[in-house]
């Protein structure tokens, strides 16, 4: 018993080595992991589908998705997507939302803004090239909102693709082709949003413990 | 060409000076009614008995309009000022505008003291009613809000903790020195100096205001002084009032001090309650406003008026009210009004704002001048540094505790920025005018305008510098691209979505339902017609189009009208995208626009070929070649499907001329069109100011970018 506790307790230090997580968080994760797992080692996509509350939001496959692929993982360069993913690889997604450190510098800043950055990114580049098409973007405005008709949501994706295409490339030669958003022109375009500041959730780094992972399947 | 203006326009103020001087002289009042009178009678006794004076063709009767007249001329001559100071270019650079108008009215001030005469002074009535009211309503109606909610903890601890910490220490601090001192302050007791100390305390909206819309600072810290400068009213009422009846009462029980407590919260909470139900009204008045557009503006202020005397009728805090008001009824007024109402608000806000802004800077010059003065030199200095002082203390102390609350942490430099930026203004000399009965009051009044003036002169002024040498952030030029806002729907969404996954109530989720029950309820009920269904991407990206069309437009385009391309999605959806009714709007406004630049087009090259470059014959020449040129490729791009190079050689005809519209299908090509068009005429002969992520770049360029775009081309 003691021994299982003492794995357990190295397997969460591991784990909070890789996420940056604290091993209280972990703890309080892993609990909400069980939950939403029905205390089964891993998540399928049924799972997180049957969230009651999250029924209401029009980016719900594309959150659930963006749980079950591989490039959010970190390691470098794998494409594709998981069919279930264990404890540590709900962490790795977690720790996107991470607020930033307390005393961070310039540069880890800016790591941790490339990094939300990229996590948006493969969220909508959905065929993992790379590269965000008009259609591609087209589509994830029409999902967005219903209320948007067809029409207005192609319209304004274009003008917003346009909007890239002239930002970031402005002296393209005449036969030249934009393909779509690289990530480099999807880092500009959104460069004015801070988003180091604004993507995460209050994991409340003042006091830990008091975080806890509601029992919400309800 | 100014240079020799500048003369002519001090030799018009001068006169204009005078005249009001002289105007002001009431020795004229007193006899009105009986020269009149006495007139009369003479004239009658004239007729009965013969000697019949001749009809007075012309007849001077000042009496009659005296009032109204001097209103006005103080008026005129307050904004004659403001122009005369922006005529003047390096002046208005080093100093700001409040400095200038405040060392006007002392000029006049001392013009009209060695006349000997009464001057208008800053009355407390006619400040609370009528000047503070449009600063604070053109304030609260246009606060931007996401930056304020998000901020709203640390502006609070601000507001409540800061300026009580201010007014005790000041007060406390006061009478100590006081005490030490002896002799003339002796007689200064404890009660009147945290009543001094209450009514110094508060950082004052309209000076901060008046400083920071001309540095143009970054956002976050304009909102933390501005919102504190606002939220504190309540604070400084409570106090203010509280230490007013102590002072008379003259002693304080334990009672009274947690009575004082339970009057902060019903004065703030109540204040805003009053603005909220006035804000609903306004907006619930605003729907059925569609057939009597012209009086729509008028609503916007009544209410917001009304609002703000109710809520000082029940001593609650009015500032608070007025905020209220316009936060709650903005977003619903501006989705029922017509475009031109809403410019009519805009300007009719700032217009008022900016008269009474430049009013209240003057006023204060004038009474500095003629009000009673009781100088003691240790009493003024004391507090000058004591207020700095605990100025920076309660910055430094409180953002020391905020900090560990905070994402985004306050550095130092906002920290010295914020605590630069507390300025006392005209609130504090109408608080401290309002004393009444209390031995002090001149001693109080000379060193709150001794205040006064060394926080606007001395950090008004170098404040500019200082922003520049620290490198503090600057405010963002753009307004905010369609990808930014996509962005910011979109990670609302996200964020929403990871926390439901958590099971995490966080207050992202109950932003998200706040705004579903505004969605689902509210916004049936306030706004009219179909509009309460229009999704806020959708608003966005209308409102975007919309300025880019007026800009286009303004600047010369001579552009023809596309129909707006949003048809209606076909009865199964339900929604519909927009209405026509909104389509007619924008049309019927560009149609308009159009006629008039084309109406000027034609009259500038009948009489007047060299006139402007953009409106001439040759322009415009120049522009249909260009237009067609550009027919030819918006076609080309139509063909070119998803990434081939090659475009094929089949061309679909696109109409340009208003009311013909051949290919109802496009992509929203209104807004490209602008994009494009904007420039044709920009091209050979004005560069339009660039800007990295909100503007265009040449013709020539921009086609290229819509060839980029990897469309299949038009389905069906």
């Amino acid at each position: 018993q003691q021994q299982q506790q003492q794995q357990q307790r190295r397997h969460y230090e591991e784990l909070a080595h890789k996420s940056g997580f604290s091993t209280e968080q972990i703890k309080n994760l892993h609990k909400r992991f069980r939950q939403l797992s029905g205390n089964k080692e891993t998540i399928s996509r049924a799972n997180l589908d049957s969230i009651p509350a999250l029924a209401n939001n029009p980016i719900k496959k594309q959150i659930i998705d963006a749980f079950f692929d591989k490039r959010n993982q970190r390691q470098d360069d794998e494409v594709g997507s998981l069919e279930e993913i264990g404890l540590e690889q709900f962490l790795m997604v977690m720790s996107h939302f991470r607020p930033p450190a307390h005393k961070s510098g310039e540069e880890e800043r800016q790591a941790a803004r490339r990094q939300k950055l990229r996590f948006l990114f493969n969220m909508h580049d959905t065929d993992g090239d790379g590269i965000i098409t008009l259609v591609e973007y087209r589509k994830e405005l029409l999902s967005k909102s219903g209320a948007i008709g067809h029409q207005a949501a192609k319209a304004i994706a274009d003008a917003a693709m346009l909007e890239v295409a002239s930002t970031n490339a402005p002296h393209m030669a005449p036969d030249d082709f934009y393909e779509g958003i690289t990530f480099e022109h999807f880092q500009q375009i959104l460069k004015g949003l801070e988003m180091e500041s604004r993507m995460h959730i209050r994991f409340l780094d003042v006091d830990t413990t008091t975080m806890r992972c509601g029992k919400a399947t309800s | 060409m100014f240079v020799t203006d500048v003369p002519g326009l001090t030799r018009l103020l001068v006169a204009v000076l005078l005249v009001l001087v002289v105007c002001a002289n009431p020795s004229q009042g007193t006899q009105d009614n009986d020269t009149r009178a006495h007139g009369d009678e003479e004239h009658q006794q004239g007729n009965s008995t013969a000697h019949r004076k001749a009809f007075p063709v012309l007849s001077f009767n000042y009496e009659y309009v005296r009032k109204p007249f001097e209103i006005s001329l103080w008026i005129l001559l307050a904004l004659l000022m403001k122009l005369g100071f922006h005529v003047i270019p390096r002046v208005s650079h080093v100093v700001p505008e409040s400095c200038l108008l405040i060392f006007v009215g002392l000029l006049v001030g001392g013009v009209i003291k060695a006349i000997r005469q009464t001057a208008p002074v800053l009355d407390t009535d006619l400040f609370f009613l009528y000047l503070l009211p449009p600063i604070i309503l053109d304030a609260g109606y246009f606060l931007p809000i996401r930056p304020f909610t998000e901020n709203l903890g640390t502006i609070l601890v601000f507001a409540v903790v800061g300026t009580l910490w201010n007014a005790f220490f000041v007060g406390g601090a006061m009478y100590g020195v006081c005490q030490l001192e002896g002799g003339q302050l002796r007689g200064v007791d404890l009660l009147s100096c945290l009543l001094f100390g209450s009514i110094v305390s508060a950082v004052d909206p309209v000076a901060v205001l008046a400083v920071f819309e001309e540095i143009h600072i970054n956002e976050l810290l304009y909102i933390l002084v501005f919102g504190e400068s606002l939220l504190n009213d309540a604070v400084t009422v409570v106090l203010y009032h509280l230490f007013e009846e102590f002072s008379h009462a003259g002693v304080v029980t334990v009672a009274d001090a947690l009575l004082g407590g339970l009057c902060f919260f019903v004065v703030s909470c109540g204040g805003i309650l009053v603005g909220a139900i006035y804000g609903l009204l306004g907006a619930f008045t605003s729907r059925f406003t569609s057939h009597t557009r012209v009086i729509e503006p008028l609503f916007v202020f009544l209410y917001s008026y009304m609002a703000y005397l109710s809520a000082e009728v029940f001593h609650l805090s009015g500032i608070m009210s007025l905020i209220a008001c316009g936060v709650v009824m903005r977003p619903y007024v501006e989705a029922n009004i017509s475009h031109k109402s809403y410019t009519t608000v805009k300007y009719f806000l700032k217009m008022w704002s900016s008269v009474s802004e430049t009013l209240i800077f003057i006023f204060l010059g004038v009474s500095t001048v003629a009000g009673p003065h009781a100088w003691n030199w240790t009493f003024v200095i004391v507090t000058v540094v004591l207020c700095l002082v605990s100025r920076v203390l309660g910055v430094v102390g409180l953002t020391f505790v905020i900090n560990k609350f905070r994402i985004v942490k306050l550095t130092k430099k906002d920290q010295f920025i914020v605590a630069y930026g507390g300025l006392r203004g005209a609130i504090a000399f109408s608080l401290g005018f309002l004393l009444t009965g209390n031995k002090m009051k001149d001693l109080f009044l000379t060193a709150i305008i001794t205040l006064i003036f060394f926080t606007v002169f001395v950090q008004g002024m170098t404040i500019r510098p200082l922003v520049e040498l620290l490198e503090v952030k600057k405010k963002r030029e753009c307004d905010g691209s369609i990808n930014e806002e996509i962005h910011t729907q979109f990670l609302d969404h996200l964020l929403v979505g990871i926390e439901d996954i958590c099971g995490h109530y966080g207050h992202h989720h109950w932003k998200d339902k706040l705004s579903r029950f505004n969605k689902a309820y509210v916004k049936k009920w306030l706004i009219a017609g179909d509009r309460s269904t229009e999704p806020q991407l959708l608003s966005f990206y209308n409102k975007m189009e919309m300025k880019q069309a007026m800009m286009m437009v303004e600047s010369g385009g001579g552009v023809s009208i596309f129909k707006p391309n949003i048809e209606p999605t076909a009865p199964s959806r339900r929604k519909t995208v927009i209405s026509k009714s909104r389509e007619m709007e924008v049309r019927k406004m560009l149609h308009s626009n159009m006629q008039k630049n084309r109406q000027r087009l034609r009259s500038y090259s009948r009489h007047d070929l060299m006139m402007d470059p953009f409106e001439d014959d040759v322009s415009e020449v120049r522009f249909r070649k260009q237009r067609v040129e550009m027919e030819r490729r918006m076609s080309h791009y139509l063909t070119v499907p998803a990434k081939r190079p090659e475009p094929p050689p089949s061309v679909r005809r696109v109409a340009f001329e208003p009311g013909q519209w051949h290919r109802p299908h496009f992509p929203r090509f209104f807004f490209l069109f602008f994009f494009l068009a904007r420039n044709v005429n920009a091209g050979g002969v004005v560069t339009p100011k660039v800007h990295p992520l909100c503007s265009t770049q040449s013709l020539h360029e921009q086609f290229k970018a819509l060839r980029r775009l990897s469309d299949p081309g038009p389905k069906s």
